[in-house]
């Protein structure tokens, strides 16, 4: 079925399947399914928040995006197409990807992480260099200072910010950004926290984040969608995410009313 | 007269049988490097290898080592009375500890970059280059140094099949019983081994150095 991208539809999900242990399809009756029948549509330009709890599915439906999961049953479109159908190569270099600060390369220099993706589509090394200096500009980093810096050198907050660069070298249309703040400490989380909503305004890019943060949720996100044991319970608009019917939605609310005790930011997933 | 004596009055025939030695090892590591560390990636590939090539590098391992020569010398091509009968028995010894560790290496690279590398569309070939094998170097060249300090002893059993070595001068001193003359073996091949140990970790250092 290859329907073409609906109106400013980037990224949809068709009745997606995933369960654990994927690949060739085996008689084994007990699988856990990771995600249940998941349908959503990403639009263009919007930041879609994938909140839930630990184990909620969240990572797995990331990953299903940039294909380095493929669904069990059902299909994951890409600006129109399978991600099965996408050189997975190509897919991925379409598509920025953050995750909490282990994703940079501790071998590499700041530069050469930041640069890698620009350095494997073929660009010459000047530009590469200049496109460096630019986004790590963006991110709020010296380049002159941070360029040739190896990640062990960088705060928690600085890597993720070269983490952010790094995603955005290449001008891919499309960000995955997995609890890119999950390990940064409160005040430093926050600060990114706000750079990145201007950033994102700013880029246009479509950006699908996830988070098990409910604050974040609601501070980044243009709509949030709630995860909940691999199935979706419900998509709302950031502003409309509170009076949200669902009994999931309403335990998110009472834990954001129960206090910042409550909202423990190191429970990581 | 002590051993160093002897050293000193056959210092031409000493000199020659090290670089017998040496030669020997070198060989061998030539081969088993590349062999070992390829065989190490395959493993961190394909889950179904892994039992049989581990297994296999350990049994060989567990044969004692003057009966591994003695087993390769009746087989066709590799074996014969000889140095390259010796430096097969070598290869296959030094195989373990480069396979065991270029495979530990790669598998203790943290998962999340080498999936942080996937993600950002690197192929199979650019992950394994760029990111995998600079991150295992420092535990697969470890694995290198231990392979080639057990091959500067284990090669002096190849003068039991005739492919020289330090060896002659232990087996010519045990039969004599003359410890001098078993010295005159021993003492040139610990100094090799250590030698040996002192650069390849110097080497380490280097090529790891951050």
């Amino acid at each position: 079925m290859e329907t073409a991208a609906e109106h400013g539809s980037v990224i949809e999900c068709h009745g997606v399947w995933y369960h654990a242990d994927g690949g060739p399809p085996r008689a084994q009756p007990q699988r856990r399914a990771l995600v249940s029948d998941l349908s959503l549509q990403v639009q263009r330009g919007e930041t879609l928040i994938l909140l839930g709890r630990s184990g909620s599915g969240k990572t797995t439906t990331l990953k299903l995006i940039n294909r380095l999961l493929e669904p069990t049953s059902g299909e994951v479109l890409v600006e129109g197409r399978r991600t099965t159908d996408w050189d997975p190569i190509r897919l991925r270099r379409r598509i920025g990807y953050v995750i909490q600060e282990v994703g940079l390369f501790p071998h590499f220099t700041i530069a050469r992480n930041v640069g890698l993706v620009p350095s494997l589509e073929g660009w010459e090394a000047p530009r590469v260099q200049a496109r460096v200096q630019e986004m790590l500009r963006l991110v709020g980093l010296d380049p002159e200072q941070f360029a040739p810096r190896r990640p062990h050198e960088l705060s928690g907050g600085q890597r993720q910010r070269v983490g952010v660069a790094r995603a955005l070298a290449a001008d891919p249309p499309i960000l995955l950004m997995d609890e890119p703040f999950g390990a940064l400490d409160p005040v430093t989380r926050a600060e990114l926290q706000q750079e990145f909503r201007q950033l994102a305004a700013r880029l246009g890019k479509t950006i699908v984040f996830v988070t098990h943060d409910v604050r974040e949720a609601l501070l980044l996100g243009t709509r949030i969608a709630l995860l909940a044991g691999g199935k979706l319970v419900g998509v709302h608009p950031a502003k409309e995410f509170l009076r949200g019917p669902e009994a999931e939605v309403k335990e998110f609310v009472r834990a954001l009313g129960a206090g910042d005790a409550a909202l423990d930011p190191k429970a990581g997933d | 007269m002590n051993a160093f004596d002897f050293l000193i009055r056959n210092r031409a025939e000493v000199l020659q049988l090290t670089l017998e030695h040496l030669l020997l090892v070198a060989r061998a590591m030539v081969l088993a490097i590349p062999l070992g560390v390829l065989l190490g990636i395959a493993l961190t590939r394909h889950k179904a290898m892994r039992q049989w090539i581990l297994g296999a590098a350990n049994v060989i391992q567990t044969v004692p080592s003057l009966a591994l020569f003695g087993f390769l010398i009746p087989v066709p091509l590799i074996g014969g009375i000889g140095d390259r009968t010796a430096i097969v028995a070598l290869t296959l010894y030094a195989l373990l500890p480069i396979i065991r560790n270029t495979f530990a290496g790669i598998a203790g690279v943290d998962r999340a970059v080498a999936e942080a590398a996937r993600g950002m569309g690197m192929t199979e070939g650019q992950v394994l280059r760029q990111v995998e094998i600079p991150l295992a170097l420092g535990v697969i060249l470890a694995g290198i140094r231990v392979a080639t300090v057990i091959s500067v002893g284990v090669a002096t059993i190849a003068a039991a099949i005739g492919a020289g070595g330090l060896g002659m001068y232990i087996f010519r001193g045990v039969a004599m019983v003359n410890n001098q003359v078993i010295l005159a073996g021993a003492i040139p091949a610990a100094i090799l081994a250590v030698l040996a140990d002192v650069s390849l970790g110097w080497a380490e250092r280097r090529l790891t150095a951050r």
